[in-house]
């Protein structure tokens, strides 16, 4: 791809024949969605602290330790559910339990940490969080009923914002984007907590704007240009936003690298949604959005009424 | 405006390239110059901006913080020389001190140094075994230069995640409220009724959920206590019907909706300041303590590392009883047994008075024998009530009775789902039993504890009783380490992701990507301008929300960029500005409106971590337009504007 020249002439920043390959994009797509879908349903999302309930205590060792030996000493004190991890450095660790039957759950943190610092010289508790089942369920229902007000509200704009066709595509691509990032971590198992809903709404948000980008592009050049099948104008459009949506992606991806390898562990779960979030939404926006398009044959003939941005094209 | 727009052309034309920059005449077109007016208002947003945000520039001393207590003596200037030379002294130089309201704050250089001195000024203070006379808490001391204070001018607040600290969210048992109040109810009803001379029949349990049942042995007692009470239990509040109880003739009074939901916040009022209260006690700088929802209390205690101290002294509640020895000619169904001292003791089940009149406790000796005493002072009514009760029994034994609440909670499974049970172990004993000499009053003393009892004792009952037990259903407690740690690595993040974007967008976009780069750097500005002004917290996810807002924040421009890349070759690069900039404008809203939609739904979940994030999210958002377009457009024009461009460097 050569953007330099092509930015120089004005042209797109590259003739890349996108929907050439719509097909397989299309596959691709298809197969990652039931992928994202069996594993989220079968294997489940490994839901975090916030939504479980349960304690969890931070522990900073005087040098690494094997967090095998930690569980052991665990298990010898009666904590026999926990999942004992190395958490970031070497010489941290991390309990987590699991709400248990018939126990002050309040107290586990203290208790857990007074069993490893009678074992450990120098154990510093760095963190110790607690959270009531009763809370853990009730973040976990306003923390879905956020997504799909979340989804529900762009939906409506999406509706607002374009007709039709357009409106199926975005939408189509929206659903594609939250999927597969849900999935990939139903797929990794790793931990979802708020901080990671906080990320997938953010999803929400960015996935939308890439493809309303797009869309835009599409539909003006629906319009504008006389010449040409739906697929060369969609490649045309496709082609004309494709610098502004890598150098926005890249952008991003850069921040999101940054916090992933210098922000410490308790950001990284929610830089990888966001960063999985932004490569899934570049993709959808271009292989989604338009293939949803002209899968459902869009024509000139759609867009024939002029439409109050562009009454006079 | 898309008239000169090619159609239908999507092949390699020519004519293309940078012909557009050979047109003259005419077609160069309006030639964008700088209003002063613009230049003069993104003057002003940089200044203000850069005033604001530089608060935060200034780290915050470490300080101690002591404040009156239980002293007789107030807190004057003397008393604070008299500390700085203390902590002198004992080898923790003081930086600065200042006065603050009843109190004092001394600067030291660190974390050590504030450790060791707070170690000092307590052992200085507060002499052993009397009760505490000074609070003295870790505190930061804000280090903004006074003008910048006179102006409005703070640094951002800090959340417990990156400042360390203890969170809590307690769950009021609004059954036990109801309950609790409604037996207060049935004493009333009793002592009205014993007044007007109406036998009734006792019941263990008069109260069952939301009403109050009683029984009388025949109809016409029954309809004098009907009359007896028919006034105060009354509707709206009350429902009073007549019923039979155990088969024989009473009445049945309901609460109704409006009075339950006045007694659940009365209860979580009184729970409020009751915590409040216990929370001053517990010598922490700055701690919150707020309603969340209908019936949860949150509170955060920043610095606090000892959580299991905090809590046990937070969540529990002790209250005491006060009860006459049962008589010979009390009826069985009004005595219960006890034991005092190792020996079986008889009370009558009748409470003359509970810790709930107490307006003062202190722990004290006995000046006799030096045992440790707690004097009590009642409030008006509480004395009145006091009197009443033991003018009339002198010579008889008084029991005083500790009890001692401790909520349990604990997780079963019931048909699968994971529940939470809250129970409270209450743990009663008779700590006195004393022969009334003469009748009592306002002030009286309760003997018959050890140190750490008389203490505790006299702190819960100054603390002030709760009307529900409570329990706890959140809790996150951070230790100061990892709080630093998370400051370091969330500015790390910031630093790099803003250092990398800047890079990569003067490479990319040249001359005018330098100005994009201006425009990110002064979004970060009046963004954390903006947060320091609104009193808002950062907290880690804060950090997180920024980071990516510098990543999103260019979007903008580079909408604007590619759109003006296109217009180049069509147009002259003056007209070709200012069309990228226009016709980019609807794009970036929409891009902006998405986000932000999202963001505020992220606001309404509420909860603490996500709420960080999406509160710097939607502020950043908002600025980063302003940034990107208005200020990034004012320094463009300031390049290009005014003067024949022959070709710009995008």
């Amino acid at each position: 791809m050569t953007t330099r020249g092509a930015a120089m002439t004005g042209r797109p920043l590259t003739t890349f024949d996108f929907m050439g390959k719509r097909l397989i994009a299309a596959g691709v797509s298809v197969v990652l969605v039931v992928a994202s879908v069996v594993a989220v349903v079968f294997v489940g999302i490994n839901r975090g602290l916030d939504f479980t309930g349960g304690a969890l205590v931070e522990f900073g060792f005087a040098q690494a330790v094997d967090p095998e030996v930690v569980r052991g000493i665990l298990v010898a004190e009666g904590f026999e559910n926990g999942v004992v991890q190395i958490y970031g450095a070497e010489t941290d660790i991390l309990v987590r339990m699991p709400p248990v039957e018939g126990v002050d759950q309040s107290d586990l943190g203290a208790q857990i940490a007074g069993v490893l610092q009678g074992s450990f010289d120098d154990v510093e508790l760095r963190r110790s969080e607690f959270v009531g089942p009763t809370v853990g369920e009730e973040l976990t229902e306003k923390g879905g009923l956020a997504l799909l007000v979340a989804l529900g509200a762009v939906m409506l704009y999406i509706m607002w914002r374009f007709t039709g066709k357009f409106g199926v595509g975005a939408v189509t691509a929206l659903i594609h984007d939250v999927l597969l990032v849900v999935g990939a971590f139903a797929i990794f198992q790793w931990t979802f907590n708020l901080p990671e809903l906080a990320a997938l709404l953010a999803v929400i948000g960015y996935s939308l704007n890439d493809t309303i980008v797009v869309s835009d592009r599409i539909r003006e050049n629906f319009r504008s240009v006389r010449r040409g099948t739906p697929v060369e104008i969609i490649n045309y459009s496709l082609n004309q936003t494709l610098g502004r949506t890598l150098v926005t992606s890249l952008t991003t991806l850069l921040v999101l690298g940054a916090l992933l390898f210098a922000g410490g562990e308790q950001v990284s779960g929610f830089a990888t949604a966001l960063a999985i979030g932004v490569v899934v939404g570049t993709y959808s926006s271009i292989y989604v959005a338009a293939n949803v398009l002209l899968a459902m044959g869009i024509s000139k003939q759609d867009l024939a009424l002029p439409d109050k941005e562009d009454a006079n094209p | 405006m898309t008239s000169n727009r090619r159609s239908g052309d999507t092949g390699r034309g020519t004519g293309v390239g940078l012909a557009g920059f050979g047109f003259g005449g005419s077609r160069a077109g309006p030639r964008p110059r700088v209003s002063p007016w613009r230049i003069i208002v993104l003057a002003m947003v940089v200044v203000i901006g850069g005033i604001y945000a530089a608060p935060n520039l200034f780290p915050p001393d470490f300080a101690l913080q002591v404040t009156v207590d239980n002293s007789p003596r107030t807190f004057d200037n003397y008393l604070l020389e008299e500390l700085a030379e203390v902590l002198d002294e004992g080898g923790v130089p003081v930086i600065a001190k200042d006065r603050i309201p009843e109190g004092g704050l001394l600067r030291v250089a660190d974390a050590e140094a504030q450790l060791r001195g707070s170690a000092l000024l307590r052992d200085y203070l507060n002499p052993p075994g009397e009760e505490r006379q000074f609070v003295v808490a870790l505190n930061l001391a804000s280090t903004t230069p006074e003008w910048l204070k006179g102006i409005g001018g703070e640094p951002m607040a800090l959340g417990l995640d990156l400042k360390g600290g203890a969170h809590f969210v307690l769950q009021v048992d609004m059954e036990e409220a109801l309950a609790k109040r409604l037996t207060d109810e049935v004493e009333k009803i009793k002592d009205m009724l014993r007044e007007e001379r109406v036998r009734y029949r006792s019941t263990a349990n008069a109260v069952q959920g939301e009403t109050i049942r009683m029984g009388f042995v025949t109809g016409q007692l029954r309809d004098r206590a009907y009359a007896v009470i028919e006034d105060e239990f009354r509707e709206p509040d009350y429902l009073l019907a007549e019923a039979d109880v155990d088969g024989r003739p009473g009445f049945e009074i309901t609460v109704q909706e409006a009075k339950i939901d006045e007694i659940e916040s009365n209860a979580i009022e009184q729970n409020l300041t009751g915590l409040r209260n216990r929370i001053n006690q517990l010598g922490v700088a700055e701690p919150l303590v707020q309603k969340l929802g209908g019936s949860r209390i949150v509170i955060d205690l920043p610095g606090v590392q000892d959580a299991a101290d905090a809590k046990r002294k937070i969540n529990k509640f002790a209250n005491l009883e006060f009860r006459l020895e049962a008589a010979a000619d009390d009826r069985p169904s009004e005595i219960d047994d006890w034991v005092y001292e190792g020996r079986p003791v008889q009370l009558n089940r009748r409470v003359i008075l509970t810790g709930d009149r107490v307006v003062h406790a202190a722990q004290g000796r006995d000046p006799e024998n030096g045992l440790p005493q707690v004097d009590i002072k009642l409030d008006s009514q509480g004395g009145d009530m006091f009197h009443d009760a033991t003018s009339p029994n002198i010579g008889r034994r008084m029991a005083v009775i500790f009890i001692e609440h401790k909520p349990i909670v604990t997780v079963e499974e019931v048909d699968g789902e994971r529940v939470e049970r809250h129970s409270s172990r209450a743990d009663k004993r008779v700590i006195s039993l004393a022969t009334i000499r003469a009748a009592l009053g306002y002030t009286f003393r309760i003997t018959g504890l050890t140190v750490r009892e008389a203490q505790e004792l006299a702190f819960l009952l100054r603390a002030g009783a709760l009307a529900a037990p409570m329990y706890i259903v959140e809790e996150r407690t951070v230790g100061a380490t990892l709080g630093e740690e998370n400051i370091e690595r969330g500015m790390l993040a910031v630093g790099a992701g803003l250092v990398l974007v800047l890079i990569f967008m003067a490479f990319y976009y040249k001359v005018f990507g330098l100005v994009a780069d201006v425009a990110l750097t002064l979004n970060l500005v009046i963004l954390v301008a903006v947060m320091s002004l609104l009193g808002a917290t950062l907290t880690l996810p804060g950090i997180a929300g920024i980071v990516l807002t510098v990543g999103m924040a260019v979007d903008a421009n580079v909408l604007i960029f590619s759109r003006i890349r296109e217009e180049l070759k069509t147009r002259p690069p003056a007209q070709a500005i200012q069309a990228g900039y226009d016709r980019a404008f609807l794009t970036i809203m929409d891009a902006n409106v998405t986000t932000l939609f999202v963001a505020l739904i992220l606001l309404t979940i509420g909860s603490g971590p996500v709420a960080g994030f999406a509160i710097t999210l939607s502020i950043g958002i908002v600025t980063s337009m302003f940034t990107a377009i208005f200020g990034s457009r004012v320094v463009v024009d300031l390049i290009y504007g005014g003067r024949r461009v022959e070709r710009v460097l995008i």
